[in-house]
């Protein structure tokens, strides 16, 4: 479904959120009360009303908190947050994660592989790559 | 005794023409049998692409909302076309349907940067704007879709420069219908020169030109996997049609058969008892 949650005008203190992956729309314009993301010009969060606002997402944790004020958290990739003049937003990332689903294991052996990667490193590029990965990793831990 | 005479089913004795049949019925079944399990295919991987068509569709509508909510300029001399097929074909007007709509929107302001993704749609295009193809990918239809499909391409696009994008593809109405449809995307140079983008905050060159790319392989992915149900559900429609066909086809035959060798017993009687009579 496009555009506004036709019941939004009704339900104040919420705002239309679409947040989701290719393969997994989490949020299909639903009403939430507050997103708390990660962007390249640092953590910020989004209540009803925020200035309209393009974001670029940076992998990191998000958190949801909907209607009844339960809060969900969700690692993501990188990707995209857009704020629109009529409070609707859309975020969207590449690859989405529930952190409850994390493992832990799974990180710290993926963490050790990359700082592996970045010592036997050659050229810049796969130096940046390995950095990446261990950031992310990095990222991972501290979300769970 | 009455014997029909249809004509054409007497060659020499008539055994010849029995066989004639025989083979097309053979020929026939064989048919009915691939379209019909042509059929239950499709019918698989388009229950496999109507479900991943869900998260897909409000993933590219909500990254299309920006060119939605505000009015930037796609009328862009400086257009690429960027046409979605697939490799296969049996599916219908499927590919024939996205190159109408190139040949006329090609009629009406010549196109003259093309990328063509799927073999069908070039082979159909080749000949009309075979010039202007900057790009082609194939390998496409197989296997579904993945997002870096659609990075590879939107890769390819924004390795050009170009004021518009025209997206000709097939969206996905429901299990018997689709429409070929055009969808334009502004450039970055377009979103940029337009003053509604500054109502957005922190709007930066750099954040900008990430956002346009990463919108563009997210709109790109959308539009496969719409074109990736479209084209299952034609394929689907198309072998049951052949399957229902080819049925028909084959009760007709099987009459056929068996008036022809109703007809050959009664002439071989015929012959027995008058070559008998002659001989009494």
């Amino acid at each position: 479904s496009s555009g506004i949650n036709a019941e939004w005008p009704l339900r104040p203190g919420t705002f239309p959120l679409t947040f989701g992956s290719p393969y997994n729309a989490v949020h299909d314009n639903a009403l939430v009360k507050q997103v708390d993301l990660p962007s390249t010009t640092g953590h910020f969060g989004i209540l009803p009303h925020h200035v309209p606002t393009i974001a670029i997402l940076v992998p990191g944790t998000i958190s949801i908190t909907n209607e009844a004020g339960d809060v969900a958290k969700y690692f993501v990739s990188s990707g995209t947050a857009t704020i629109h003049p009529d409070s609707s937003v859309q975020i969207l990332a590449e690859e989405i994660c529930a952190v409850a689903d994390i493992d832990d294991g799974a990180v710290r052996a993926g963490l050790e592989a990359a700082q592996g990667k970045l010592s036997s490193a050659s050229s810049e590029a796969d130096k940046a790559a390995a950095q990446i990965e261990i950031e992310v990793y990095q990222s991972m831990i501290s979300a769970a | 005794a009455v014997v029909s005479t249809q004509s054409g089913h007497y060659g020499r004795g008539g055994m010849a023409t029995l066989k004639d049949i025989e083979m097309r019925l053979k020929s026939v079944k064989n048919m009915k049998k691939i379209t019909s399990s042509m059929k239950m295919v499709s019918a698989a991987k388009f229950a496999r692409a109507e479900r991943a068509l869900k998260p897909a569709r409000a993933y590219g509508t909500g990254a299309a909302s920006l060119y939605e909510k505000n009015d930037f300029d796609t009328s862009g001399k400086d257009s690429v076309l960027l046409a979605l097929s697939s490799d296969r074909g049996l599916c219908g007007g499927i590919h024939s349907n996205v190159g109408k709509m190139v040949k006329a929107a090609h009629a009406e302001t010549p196109i003259t940067k093309a990328i063509i993704v799927g073999d069908k749609a070039k082979a159909i295009l080749v000949k009309v704007i075979g010039d202007t193809f900057l790009s082609c990918f194939n390998n496409v239809g197989k296997k579904p879709t993945s997002f870096t499909d659609a990075l590879d391409i939107a890769e390819e696009v924004l390795s050009h420069d170009y004021d518009t994008i025209n997206i000709v593809y097939s969206k996905f109405k429901n299990i018997v219908s689709y429409n070929t449809e055009e969808k334009p995307v502004p450039s970055l140079e377009s979103v940029e020169s337009n003053a509604a983008i500054y109502v957005y905050d922190e709007v930066d060159s750099e954040v900008l030109r990430c956002y346009q790319e990463f919108t563009l392989a997210n709109i790109i992915y959308h539009s496969m996997k719409e074109c990736e149900a479209s084209e299952q559900s034609s394929r689907m429609s198309a072998m049951e049609n052949a399957t229902k066909n080819a049925g028909e086809k084959i009760d007709a035959l099987t009459l056929q058969y068996n008036r022809t060798r109703q007809a050959v017993i009664t002439r071989e009687l015929i012959e027995i008892i008058s070559g008998a009579s002659a001989l009494e």
